[in-house]
C-alpha cells in the first residue's frame, strides 16, 4: 500500500533533474557544452546560419543605397512584412520573460533548466525586431533622431509623445535593456563557475572579468536574490506592457480590423503562444543535440506544451470574439472587413493561420503529442508559421481594402522581403547557436537549487 | 545575542584572543548545506560573529542562521523608479508643453493620460537600473581582488562545495586552533587563509 502511494506520487511529479546527477554533475554536464568542441550538428547549423545572416545584411545594404522601395510596400498597404516581422519577432521574445520573470514569482520550478535558453531567445529575438522598424525609415543612421529625444541641431524638433509610435520605441528598448539586465544577472553566478573550472589563461582572464569577482558568498547571495526577485517582479508588468504598447501601434488607428479594444490582451496571449512555439523547437532541439535529457526532462517540454494549449485556446477565443464585435457593432466597415478577411483575396492567410494556430495545438490534448519530442517539434513549427501569418493577417488584410473601394490595393512581397526575412532568422539562430556554445545554456546555480530542494523533499518521503 | 550557558564556561584552548598576522581567516570546506549550517549554528553559539559561508547556491536559512539583516536593495529600487517616472513627466511635459509647442489634433499640450506609457517604462527602466547596480554597489561588485580567493579549494563554492569562513577580524579568532574546531565539526579541508 504504501509502495503504492510512493509509486504514485512519481507517477504525478517526477524529479526536474533525472539520473540521479549530484551538484558536480550538473557543473560538469553544463560546462563541458561551452568548453570542449561542439558537436558536427552545430558545425552544418551555423555555416548555414551565418550565410543567412551575411543574406541578411547584404537586403539591407541594398535597402539603404536603393530606398526603401526595393520592399512590396505601397500605397495603401504602407506596412507589409517590415512591421508583420517586427510584431513577430517581439512576440516571440515575450516567451523568454515569461518563463523568466512570471514562472518565477508563480515558484515554477520547472522553468529553470529552459529560462537561461528562453532569455537569450528573447535578447536575439528583439534584436531581429528592432532591425525592421530601423531600417523602415531608410535612413538608419539618422534614426536616433527620430525615434528617441536625442537633442540635436538637425531636426529641431521633438517626438510626438502622444502616438502610440513613440510609446512603443520606449516599450521596446526597455524591454531590449531589461531583458539583457535580466539575463546578465543571471549568468553571473555562472560565469563565476567557468572561470574556475577555466584551464586556459585566455579563459580564466575572460570569465574573470565577467563574472566581477563574484564568490558565491551569503552577503553576495543575500542582495543578489532580492535583486533577482525585483528584476522579476517588474519584468512580468513590463512584458505585458510591451505588446499592449505593440497592438496600440494598430488599435488606436482608425482603421477596421485593427480599431478595437480587444487588441492588447489578444496580442499579449498571442505573443505567449508564439514565443512558447519557439522555445519548443530550439529545446527540443538543444536537448537532442547536446544529450540534455536529464535536465530538460520530459516533464519540462509537457508542461510547455500545456502553455501552449491553453495559450492556443485564448488566441482561438480572440479570433471568435473578433468577428462577434464585427457583426454586433452593427459598423457595415468593420463586417467588410471581417467577411473580407477570411473570404477576400487573402483567404489563403487567413485560413492558413485558423489551421496552424487553432487546431494544431489540440493534439496536445493528446499525452503521445506532449511527450514525444518529435511530433511537439513539428507541431511547434506550425505554431510559428500561425503566428506570422496572424500578424500579416491583421496588418495586410486590413491595409489593403479600408474605406474607399477607390483605394483599395493588394501586397505582394518582393525578393528582397524575403530573403530579409530569412536573414532574420539566420541571424537570430546565429546568435543562438553562438549563445550555446560560449555560454552555460542552462542556469547552473539554479538547477543544483532545485537538485536540492530535491533532495530535501527525498528525506522527507523515506 | 542571548548570554547562553557556553557562556559560563571556561574558555577553552582555541578561544582565547586572537593573534597577531595578516590572515583572512580560516575556511572549512562541507558535503552538504545541512553540514554547513550545523557548523554555523555552533560556531554562533560558541560566540563567533564575523562569519561569511560561500555557496554555489544559495541556501534557505543561511542569513538567519548567520544573522545577517535584510538586504537594504529595495529602498534603492524605489528610489531608482520614482526617479524615472520623474523624468518621464519632465521629458513628456518640457519637450511638448514649454520647449516646442506643436499642437496635434487639437489636443493639450501636456496631459497625463497620454504620458502614462512612457512614465510606466521609465519607472521600470530606472528600476532595473537600480536593482542590477544596487546589487553591484552593495556587493561591491566587480571587485577583482578577494583574499577568499587565496583559499587553495576556493572554485569549490562556485561547484558542489559549501564553504565557510571564520574572519580573522572576529574577536575570538584564534589562527591553528579554528581549523581542528572546523574539523570536527565536519569540514573535509580546513586551511588557514592568508589576506
Amino acid at each position: 500500500m504504501a509502495d503504492l502511494a510512493i509509486g504514485s506520487r512519481i507517477e504525478l511529479n517526477p524529479p526536474l533533474v533525472q539520473g540521479g546527477m549530484t551538484y558536480a554533475d550538473v557543473s560538469e554536464k553544463i560546462s563541458a557544452i561551452t568548453e570542449n568542441k561542439p558537436p558536427k550538428q552545430w558545425y552544418y547549423l551555423i555555416t548555414i546560419s551565418s550565410l543567412m545572416t551575411v543574406m541578411l545584411f547584404g537586403c539591407l545594404g541594398y535597402l539603404v543605397m536603393t530606398g526603401i522601395g526595393v520592399w512590396g510596400n505601397n500605397n495603401p498597404v504602407g506596412w507589409g512584412w517590415d512591421i508583420t516581422n517586427f510584431v513577430w519577432w517581439i512576440g516571440i521574445g515575450h516567451a523568454g520573460t515569461l518563463i523568466s520573470a512570471v514562472l518565477f514569482l508563480f515558484r515554477q520550478k520547472w522553468r529553470t533548466s529552459i529560462n537561461r535558453a528562453a532569455e537569450a531567445m528573447t535578447l536575439f529575438a528583439v534584436a531581429c525586431a528592432g532591425i525592421y522598424p530601423l531600417f523602415h525609415t531608410g535612413r538608419p543612421w539618422r534614426a536616433i533622431y527620430w525615434l528617441f529625444p536625442a537633442p540635436n541641431e538637425y531636426l529641431h524638433l521633438w517626438q510626438n509623445f502622444r502616438s502610440p509610435l513613440e510609446w512603443d520605441v520606449f516599450a521596446v528598448s526597455t524591454y531590449a535593456t531589461v531583458s539583457a539586465l535580466f539575463w546578465f544577472t543571471g549568468l553571473i553566478p555562472d560565469l563565476a563557475t567557468l572561470r574556475d573550472r577555466a584551464v586556459s589563461r585566455g579563459r580564466k582572464i575572460l570569465f574573470g572579468i565577467l563574472s566581477l569577482g563574484w564568490r558565491g558568498s551569503s552577503t553576495q547571495w543575500r542582495h543578489y536574490e532580492l535583486a533577482y526577485l525585483i528584476l522579476a517582479g517588474i519584468s512580468t508588468p513590463l512584458v505585458l506592457s510591451v505588446h499592449s504598447i505593440v497592438s496600440f501601434d494598430f488599435a488606436t488607428a482608425l482603421i477596421p480590423g485593427w480599431h478595437t479594444t480587444l487588441f492588447p490582451p489578444y496580442f499579449v496571449a498571442g505573443a505567449i503562444f508564439s514565443g512558447f512555439a519557439m522555445v519548443v523547437t530550439l529545446m527540443t532541439v538543444a536537448r537532442w543535440v547536446y544529450n540534455l535529457q536529464n535536465l530538460i526532462t520530459t516533464k519540462h517540454l509537457e508542461n510547455m506544451c500545456k502553455v501552449l494549449i491553453a495559450t492556443g485556446l485564448m488566441v482561438g477565443f480572440s479570433y471568435g470574439t473578433e468577428y462577434f464585435i464585427a457583426w454586433y457593432s452593427g459598423n457595415p466597415y468593420e463586417r467588410f472587413a471581417f467577411i473580407n478577411r477570411a473570404f477576400g483575396p487573402y483567404w489563403w492567410a487567413y485560413w492558413t493561420m485558423v489551421t496552424c494556430n487553432v487546431l494544431s495545438p489540440q493534439f496536445f490534448w493528446f499525452k503521445k503529442f506532449r511527450t514525444t519530442p518529435v511530433l511537439m517539434f513539428i507541431i511547434s513549427i506550425f505554431i510559428n508559421i500561425g503566428m506570422w501569418f496572424e500578424r500579416f493577417v491583421i496588418i495586410a488584410t486590413s491595409l489593403h481594402r479600408d474605406f474607399l473601394p477607390a483605394s483599395w490595393g493588394y501586397f505582394k512581397p518582393t525578393w528582397v522581403d524575403m530573403c530579409t526575412f530569412a536573414g532574420t532568422i539566420g541571424l537570430f539562430l546565429t546568435l543562438f547557436l553562438l549563445f550555446l556554445r560560449f555560454l552555460p545554456a542552462i542556469a547552473m546555480s539554479e538547477v543544483k537549487g532545485v537538485l536540492y530542494q530535491q533532495i530535501e523533499d527525498g528525506k522527507g518521503t523515506h | 545575542m542571548a548570554t547562553s550557558f557556553l557562556d559560563k564556561l571556561p574558555l577553552p584552548e582555541f578561544l582565547k584572543p586572537a593573534e597577531e598576522g595578516p590572515h583572512y581567516g580560516v575556511v572549512g570546506d562541507f558535503d552538504s548545506p545541512e553540514d554547513l549550517l550545523r557548523a554555523i549554528r555552533t560556531l554562533r553559539v560558541a560566540g563567533f560573529t564575523k562569519m561569511e559561508a560561500y555557496t554555489p547556491f544559495p541556501i534557505h536559512g543561511i542569513d538567519e542562521a548567520l544573522g545577517e539583516p535584510r538586504s537594504p536593495l529595495g529602498r534603492i529600487v524605489i528610489v531608482a523608479s520614482l526617479l524615472g517616472l520623474a523624468s518621464a513627466v519632465l521629458l513628456q511635459w518640457w519637450t511638448g508643453a514649454v520647449d516646442y509647442k506643436l499642437i496635434i489634433a487639437g489636443k493639450p499640450l501636456f496631459a497625463l493620460e497620454p504620458s502614462v506609457p512612457i512614465m510606466f517604462e521609465l519607472s521600470v527602466l530606472f528600476g532595473a537600473f537600480g536593482a542590477v547596480f544596487g546589487m553591484f554597489h552593495l556587493n561591491r561588485m566587480p571587485t577583482y581582488y578577494h583574499a577568499f580567493f587565496n583559499y587553495s579549494k576556493a572554485g569549490g563554492a562556485s561547484n558542489d562545495r559549501f564553504l565557510l569562513a571564520v574572519e580573522a577580524a572576529d574577536p575570538k579568532f584564534r589562527g591553528e586552533e579554528l581549523k581542528t574546531l572546523l574539523d570536527s565539526l565536519g569540514s573535509r579541508h580546513s586551511e588557514l587563509v592568508e589576506a
